[in-house]
């Protein structure tokens, strides 16, 4: 289903359907569900739908940048924290020594966290840093 | 002899001008210094094959380098890109200073423009234009406020106490950073909670690395980050330790954990890091912005930043941050308008910078605003700080313009201060990190700043802080300890700003949470059309933004009279004879008072009793062997008609006239109405020996001398806007008493000659 700006903000008009990881939706968060200890912060995470609904709103209100962006939000999602922060870090002038580390960076959010258009991000990166010389080495 | 020097002494006078310790630099293209235009800036230009953009600026798709190639596949729409591009510049500046073409025409057109286009455009525009298509073009209607919310102690109780205060000023956004970085963790948690006490909604930010940021918000603490910083070059870029890449993976990454995240650019920020490549700060600029729409960040903080002293210092550089903001909203991205750093020691020239955004709106008019004093601004001293920030709610008041601030009741100050204090102390408690003491949270309340706290110091916070980081500490844990210890609305008030985070609404543009509520440029779009549309402070605002301090009425006057009456009766009593009559001695003198003196006002605006002043004159004039007579007139209470009038029933001819404001003027009794022979009309500056030399100078009248007119010596203070509204109050308490025709009044004035 596509969201349009009529459905904005989302958690005003369907709290409902807005849901954390574990799909308790954002009436159930209260805060003797939490005392309770009923409420992780897996449940206060975002989730790919949630970011692709704000993705068509985006859209919608004629930012398809932003748009773009939560949707590649949305393929990290699931991608542990680590293995970000060290894409990340690859990504810096320098880090990688060659075009192929990225690559496989690259691979890897496509195999195993079909993340298809992170994956392409990283693609289009390699080939620019090769062309700009960024492979080099920084002391 | 006087002395020839070798220079006019103004000029001495303006070296101690705060103003001279501002520096200013040459334009100086080549060496990067220059606002708008440099002959190495690219022309305007675009080439489009197949959908794809071939070449930008002039620069062949080959010879790109990654700032080029980043936009010219991710910002530019080829669709748009040749209409946009075959535009006239003047024209299309033009259309953004009409209020008839509307924004969404020229964020499609932007969306086709390459740098130095959406430059050269901008440059067309004056100061007052760029302000109004500012106002006109940004993204969100509602204008808010970001606030600096830091301390030289990096000191959680301070930290929490000052947000808290921050929210109540009404701040949507604060940010903290911290002086030693690994107590990141405990400023966090310190500024989380300090700012859920009082209201709910306020978005924080603590500012520090990016991957540590990142885990920070994580753990829920944050809400938004701002530190993805871009560059107008590819040298600044890398020596920045990033590239567009790795800054659009880092966007992507915040947008996956639910967090806001805006981009920061700025002029200056090039030439500071030597990589200018002699483009102007503009041009950088455009090239900064247009890489952030193509990253796809829903904002950016711009208008100089860190660069904006720098920025300050080159002819047209303020216009210029103007200039580069407005590119930004035009681009369709949220703008935290910079006004930040304090890019100059000059009060006016602060003052200045500020005006056009608190008139236009911003969809944060600073994007850090120190509500802390300078010296606890870790982020060095913001354009406006904690010293200035009531000058800040004045300007609101004196312009009807909605800075995104709300005037705060001592009281009220107080009183979250004292819950902030006590909520943070339990938190750490509760969970093991720390006991404040009863004299640190008490000095911490009522402190203005960290050097008047008795609190924690940087190395106690440091154990805090990595023990927050090592035992994996998250929000969840704190909004528990919060409500075990009785903080149930601040608990409730936390997890619903971590809530937020699940919907991803305040991911779009220009997003803030007011009154609970989400408003974006979604559901906020900026309307303006011309007048009566777009923001306009609405009545019940106006009255928020109207109540300051220290406000007079008429009410208040008499009641602060009043409290002078009881003392005053000690000291004179004034009795009425009846109808005056016209004197015929020649050593008859009459001093005429006014209609409320004695009688509903007691002190000069100088301060003192009207029984000594009165009694000073009298005295000065039967020291010469005349009589004095006081009489009061009610058909008058202007000054030169009170002297005026006594003059004509004096014997002598000489009068004096006085208000009860201590205004007093010298008559003679055939001369024109204020054509009079003295006049002492600095009331707030006159002292007792100028009312006896007065009285003086009216004998020697009397007796036909020619005495030295009395001079009050004065810097042009008694016309100092502090006593005008008092001053305007007094006199109408005067005129409220006038009765036409009213015959004027002998009086009899015993002075008791009681001590003070």
């Amino acid at each position: 289903m596509t969201h349009t700006r009529a459905d904005y903000p989302l958690a005003e008009t369907q709290p409902g359907a807005v849901t954390g990881k574990h799909g308790k939706a954002l009436p159930e968060i209260t805060l003797d569900a939490v005392l309770a200890g009923d409420v992780t912060m897996e449940d206060l995470r975002i989730t790919p739908q949630a970011l692709q609904a704000q993705a068509d709103v985006a859209r919608d209100v004629g930012r398809p940048t932003l748009a773009l962006n939560f949707e590649r939000g949305a393929e990290l999602v699931e991608v542990p924290q680590d293995f970000i922060m060290q894409v990340y870090e690859l990504l810096r002038p320098g880090r990688a020594k060659s075009k192929e580390e990225l690559l496989e960076a690259a691979a890897t959010m496509r195999d195993t966290y079909q993340a298809e258009r992170i994956a392409r991000f990283i693609e289009e990166a390699a080939e620019t840093y090769a062309a700009r010389g960024l492979f080099t080495f920084r002391f | 002899m006087t002395p020839k020097l070798n220079r006019w002494k103004r000029f001495a006078d303006w070296d101690e001008r705060p103003l001279r310790l501002d520096k200013f630099a040459a334009e100086d293209p080549a060496n990067g210094f220059s606002a708008f235009s440099s002959p190495a800036d690219p022309k305007p230009g675009i080439g489009i094959k197949g959908g794809r953009v071939v070449s930008l600026d002039g620069v062949l798709e080959h010879d790109y380098d990654m700032i080029d190639r980043f936009i010219a596949r991710h910002h530019i729409d080829p669709e748009v890109a040749p209409e946009a591009m075959a535009l006239d510049s003047a024209t299309v500046a033009r259309w953004l200073v009409d209020m008839n073409v509307p924004r969404e025409t020229l964020v499609r057109l932007a969306h086709g423009m390459t740098p130095a286009k959406l430059a050269e455009v901008v440059a067309q525009l004056n100061a007052l234009e760029i302000a109004f298509a500012y106002s006109k073009m940004r993204a969100r209607k509602t204008p808010g406020n970001q606030a600096h919310v830091t301390n030289a102690k990096d000191d959680p109780l301070q930290l929490a106490a000052d947000a808290a205060t921050a929210v109540a000023f009404g701040f949507d956004e604060i940010e903290t950073t911290m002086r030693v970085s690994r107590n990141a963790w405990s400023n966090a948690v310190a500024c989380a909670v300090g700012g859920a006490v009082g209201r709910w909604g306020t978005l924080f930010q603590c500012s520090s690395e990016e991957a540590e940021e990142l885990r920070i918000a994580m753990a829920g603490f944050t809400s938004y980050a701002e530190t993805v910083s871009v560059y107008g070059t590819e040298k600044s870029f890398t020596d920045g330790d990033d590239t567009p890449w790795s800054k659009a993976f880092l966007a992507a990454a915040y947008a996956s954990r639910g967090v806001k995240m805006r981009c920061t650019s700025g002029a200056g920020s090039e030439l500071l890091m030597g990589f200018h490549e002699a483009k102007s700060l503009l041009y950088l600029e455009a090239r900064c912005l247009c890489l952030q729409r193509g990253m796809g960040v829903q904002g950016t903080q711009n208008g100089g930043i860190d660069g904006a002293p720098l920025t300050a210092t080159i002819p047209g550089g303020v216009r210029e941050l103007m200039a580069e903001n407005l590119i930004a909203v035009w681009l369709d991205l949220e703008c935290a308008s910079g006004n930040d750093a304090r890019s100059t020691e000059s009060e006016i020239r602060v003052g200045a910078k500020i005006l056009p955004y608190l008139i236009a709106g911003s969809d944060l008019i600073c994007s850090g605003m120190g509500s802390i004093l300078k010296y606890d601004n870790s982020f060095n001293p913001s354009l406006i700080n904690g010293e200035e920030l009531e000058d800040y709610l004045v300007l609101q008041r004196d312009f009807e313009a909605d800075g995104g601030l709300t005037p705060l009741p001592e009281s009220r100050a107080i009183e979250l201060r004292e819950r902030a204090v006590e909520a943070i102390a339990a938190v750490f408690e509760e969970l093991g990190l720390s006991t404040p003491t009863e004299d640190m949270k008490t000095s911490v309340v009522y402190a203005s700043g960290s050097d008047d706290t008795r609190s924690l110091m940087p190395r106690d916070v440091s154990f805090i802080s990595e023990a927050i980081k090592e035992r994996g500490i998250t929000v969840i844990d704190v909004v528990k300890a919060l409500a075990n210890r009785g903080f149930r609305e601040e608990a409730e008030n936390l997890l619903n700003v971590v809530k937020l985070r699940l919907s991803g609404d305040y991911l779009q543009t220009s997003a803030m949470i007011r009154n609970g509520r989400i408003v974006s440029a979604v559901n906020d779009p900026n309307d303006y059309l011309g007048p009566g549309s777009g923001y306009r402070v609405s009545e019940e605002r106006r009255l928020q933004l109207n109540d300051i301090r220290d406000v007079l009425d008429q009410k208040e006057v008499l009641r602060s009279e009043a409290l002078h009456e009881k003392d005053e009766a000690r000291h004179i009593r004034y009795r009425n004879l009846g109808p005056a009559a016209n004197g015929s001695a020649k050593d008859d003198v009459v001093i005429g008072i006014s209609p409320a003196f004695g009688l509903k006002l007691y002190r000069t605006t100088a301060g003192h009793r009207l029984s000594e002043v009165l009694g000073a004159m009298l005295d000065a004039i039967r020291a010469r062997g005349l009589k004095a007579r006081v009489v009061r007139f009610r058909h008058t209470a202007d000054t030169s008609f009170l002297g005026l009038s006594a003059a004509r029933l004096a014997g002598s001819g000489i009068g004096i006239g006085i208000q009860a404001k201590g205004t007093a003027v010298i008559h003679q009794r055939d001369r024109q109405p204020h054509n009079n022979l003295e006049l002492f009309s600095n009331a707030p500056i006159t002292r007792l020996e100028h009312y006896r030399a007065l009285g003086a100078n009216a004998a020697a009248y009397a007796l036909g001398e020619m005495p030295e007119p009395i001079v009050v010596p004065q810097r042009g203070e008694a016309m100092g806007s502090r006593y005008h509204a008092r001053v305007a109050l007094i006199y109408a308490i005067e005129t409220g008493l006038i009765e036409a025709g009213a015959a004027p009044e002998e009086v009899d004035i015993t002075l008791t000659g009681a001590k003070s």
